[in-house]
């Protein structure tokens, strides 16, 4: 089983930089450059965000918390998106979300380029 | 501690069924004594409930019974199944006398042939959880031999090989009415489900919270018939693991600070889980993602 799944992964691997080289050649100028906060979020060891959230541009999400898209709208206010991430089980005991800010999984830093990168899905 | 599990289980329950604070207080009041038997109507309602598609079963099948896809990758590979080695393995050691020229077999009920589904058991003399790893470790140690790493190889084919001929009998966990042993299954349940390490998980953040759902591309297995397919192949871990590399790995994958595999916290969890299971049959050995 875990063949399958290696093959699908595989085949991403090789199709994304090819995508990534055309939209490249077509289109440079309107490409604006990766936040640092995307490699922040993507990162395992430290927003590691699409093991439960699906987010635009990265790669076999997760589905245990909500897709982070549209945040603008959502998320008016940006203190709110980053007490969130900072620690969600004050607003919700519940969440299975890590509390990044207060067990310093994140630096305050950290969690402020990750909301900037959110802001623009 | 024993209200925060209470909660969890309610709240979990009032997410998934839309119940109303009937539940909760229900399962609040069940809080106020160590009730095995209502814990475990809660706990399985919990999960028929949440998946009514599935036989209960089904459920020993861990995340093959949660997601159509990966059994179909699982029922592909099952002809040639990657625990078989340590099934003949575990055989082949079961069959060699010791030192001493007992056997295995010597220190078990029904020569150790057929008898999964009765572990782990509360000890009236000792006053402890006796797990099947921790009997086959006393089983050597009696029988003037050195104990065996918990965690994988020999320990892992020898619990494949009596999870293997115990296959398909139901789980019959046994909790008798002995306050060390009603100890033993709360402080197991309150392991469970109390949060730790770095990342604040729970046991049951993944797997009462969140069967069925994926983190990256993995399918978490329910809690309920967890423990039927120990020992597993894991294809993350290249090899074999028993119940206590999977409690181990739990722990360090949530940045928490793993206990000494067969510590007797680990050994509750394993009565608590274990009685949660009973009724459903023996699956192990397994083979997981």
């Amino acid at each position: 089983m875990r063949g399958g799944r290696r093959t699908a992964h595989g085949t991403a691997l090789f199709v994304a930089p090819v995508l990534a080289a055309v939209a490249f050649a077509g289109a440079a100028s309107a490409q604006a450059p990766a936040l640092p906060g995307q490699a922040l979020a993507f990162d395992r060891s430290k927003g590691n965000c699409l093991t439960c959230h699906d987010i635009k541009g990265g790669d076999a999400p997760g589905n245990v918390g909500p897709p982070l898209a549209d945040m603008k709208s959502r998320f008016p206010d940006r203190k709110e998106l980053t007490a969130i991430v900072f620690d969600e089980t004050k607003r919700n005991p519940q969440t299975v979300m890590p509390p990044f800010g207060r067990n310093l999984i994140l630096t305050d830093g950290e969690i402020e380029a990750i909301v900037d990168f959110l802001y623009t899905r | 501690m024993r209200i925060s599990r209470a909660i969890a289980i309610a709240v979990a329950a009032l997410v998934v069924a839309g119940a109303g604070p009937a539940a909760a207080a229900a399962a609040a009041a069940a809080a106020d004594s160590i009730d095995p038997d209502a814990d475990f109507k809660a706990f399985r309602d919990y999960y028929t409930k949440r998946f009514p598609d599935v036989p209960l079963n089904d459920f020993v099948n861990g995340p093959y019974s949660m997601d159509a896809e990966l059994r179909k990758q699982w029922e592909a590979i099952d002809d040639f199944p990657p625990y078989d080695f340590a099934i003949d393995r575990g055989k082949q050691m079961f069959a060699t006398p010791f030192k001493n020229g007992k056997t295995y077999g010597d220190c078990f009920p029904e020569k150790g042939i057929g008898i999964r589904q009765n572990y782990p058991y509360f000890d009236d003399k000792s006053g402890e959880v006796i797990t099947l790893e921790l009997a086959l470790n006393r089983c050597r140690e009696a029988n003037g031999e050195a104990p065996y790493s918990y965690v994988k190889d020999e320990m892992a084919s020898l619990t494949a090989y009596m999870a293997f001929t115990s296959r398909g009998k139901p789980f019959d966990i046994k909790i008798p009415n002995d306050p060390r042993a009603l100890e033993a299954y709360q402080k197991g349940a309150e392991y469970f489900y109390a949060r730790r390490g770095q990342l604040n998980f729970s046991c049951a953040s993944c797997h009462v919270q969140n069967p069925g759902n994926h983190i990256r591309t993995e399918v978490l297995a329910p809690a309920l018939g967890i423990v039927a397919a120990m020992p597993i192949y894991r294809s993350e871990w290249n090899g074999m693991g028993t119940m206590s590399r999977r409690l181990v790995t739990c722990n360090s994958q949530v940045r928490g600070v793993p206990l000494e595999p067969q510590d007797e916290l680990y050994r509750d969890v394993e009565y608590y889980l274990t009685y949660m299971s009973n009724g459903l049959p023996v699956s192990g050995p397994g083979a997981r993602p």
